[in-house]
């Protein structure tokens, strides 16, 4: 079947219906004092990554503006990207669930950088990122799929260079900041926030237009390779994580077990990625702050399919389905439980099937 | 003219943490602070309709165990997005060992 992606379009008008929207979702059993120890917060561990964030951001470019223009600034420039471009979505993430601090100025603080590197509205995508927790890969009403069905791999590719959606981010920054917003967007920020969108977009928009001043009164590119640019030269890495995250698995289910994975990475993915790589277990909790979800995991992975056990692994198990998906767009991969699981909540997805066929 | 309904023991609420509690078709959130003091909300998040009594109690919030929002569960005020929506309250005592909410009837 063809699927309509749009929030606007006939298949978010089948979820409200079916009552597939907003549904209640399958969650693994964690007696409620084990799971106020996974859930609650400190700042210790978010300040220590943080200072080396920022530490690492700031050496690199000093030694990437020291080195320049000589092709030995390049390597400083490329690890300066990834940290700016890939690092910041991790922040921007968990900042904005509000869980990598205790200290709410401290989540807000850094959301408001990272929102800035990443060129997302700091209010609009608090609302995008809440309708993803509320309708994980639901058809017409997750604003967040990176995968489509059939996937769209050339935007993807892009988008290991920021192409799309930075260009996208920027121009949304323009439209708001002329006092607009876009109507897709309108259908899930409460109008009371508007303005917030617009605020935001104008600071972001001076900000930039001072950068450019700069660059052009300086008669070197430099700025924008501190502000701007490696949103384009560092995304790959975010893109390279983020995809495993839903791709090739089901869509239209109220169970995270079927729609989510969780791949183990190497330390420094994981510091960049600030442990998103436990998916599934972020999904089904997204109260536990990123610092837990390795002993959460620990706690109901016999209720989970296995993790792939590398990023390597990951791939090699999700591109032959989205190459199948070009052609058979309701191929998916539905990945077997252990026999100490409870069996997959599939009622909404045989319903969801049943009403598009 | 307020009810008082016998919701819980006072010890069924551990210090800052949150319980439910369905009464009459309706569910409530009985919360103990820090200081041993009772407070009652409705049960419900005012964004998505969440149970409250899973989230977390921190302090005088309560956040919301789907996306994050926060109230001042004294209160009843919004505090963090995507909750934008006071949540109602109710008055909240202890009486003889038992957690008694106010109810208008």
């Amino acid at each position: 079947m063809k699927r309509d992606y749009s929030l606007l379009g006939e298949d978010a008008r089948r979820a409200v219906q079916s009552g597939l929207a907003a549904a209640e979702w399958y969650h693994s059993d964690v007696p409620r004092k084990e799971m106020k120890a996974f859930m609650a917060r400190e700042d210790q561990p978010a300040i220590r990554d943080t200072i080396i964030l920022f530490g690492a951001m700031a050496t690199l470019a000093a030694l990437g503006v020291a080195l320049w223009p000589s092709l030995w600034s390049a390597p400083f420039w490329l690890a300066y990207g990834v940290l700016y471009g890939s690092a910041m979505d991790s922040r921007w993430h968990e900042c904005g669930h509000g869980t990598a601090f205790r200290t709410a100025w401290m989540n807000n603080a850094v959301y408001q950088i990272a929102s800035f590197c990443m060129v997302r509205n700091p209010v609009t995508w608090r609302w995008s990122h809440a309708r993803h927790h509320t309708d994980t890969i639901i058809v017409g009403r997750d604003p967040e799929i990176v995968a489509m069905r059939p996937p769209a791999l050339f935007r993807i590719v892009l988008n290991l260079f920021g192409i799309l959606d930075a260009w996208n981010g920027w121009a949304r920054m323009l439209l708001n900041a002329s006092g607009r917003l876009d109507p897709e967007e309108a259908s899930f920020i409460p109008e009371s926030e508007h303005p917030k969108v617009i605020r935001v977009a104008r600071i972001w928009v001076a900000i930039y237009a001072a950068t450019l001043a700069v660059a052009v009164w300086t008669g070197s590119i430099l700025p924008l390779m501190l502000i701007g640019l490696p949103r384009l030269y560092g995304a790959w890495h975010h893109v390279l994580t983020g995809v495993l995250q839903h791709a090739g698995l089901a869509d239209n289910v109220v169970d995270h077990r079927l729609n989510s994975r969780t791949v183990h990475m190497n330390p420094i993915s994981r510091f960049i990625y600030w442990n998103m790589n436990y998916h599934v277990e972020h999904h089904m909790f997204p109260m536990v702050p990123y610092h837990r979800l390795p002993a959460l995991h620990d706690r109901i992975k016999d209720d989970l399919p296995a993790p792939n056990p590398s990023m390597w692994h990951a791939y090699r198990e999700v591109l032959p389905v989205l190459r199948r998906q070009l052609a058979h767009e309701d191929y998916f991969l539905r990945r077997e439980l252990p026999a100490t699981a409870r069996p997959y909540r599939e009622d909404f997805h045989a319903a969801a099937a049943g009403n598009a066929a | 003219m307020t009810d008082w309904i016998d919701a819980c023991g006072a010890e069924d609420v551990d210090a800052e943490d949150v319980i439910r509690f369905d009464h009459g078709g309706r569910t409530y959130a009985i919360y103990r602070s820090p200081e041993d003091d009772y407070f009652c909300t409705d049960g419900l998040c005012t964004h998505e309709q969440v149970h409250l009594a899973d989230g977390l109690v921190m302090d005088h919030l309560i956040e919301c165990p789907k996306h994050n929002g926060q109230f001042d569960y004294r209160t009843g005020e919004a505090m963090r997005a995507p909750v934008c929506v006071n949540l109602r309250t109710y008055p909240a005592k202890v009486e003889g060992g038992r957690v008694l909410i106010g109810v208008a009837s």
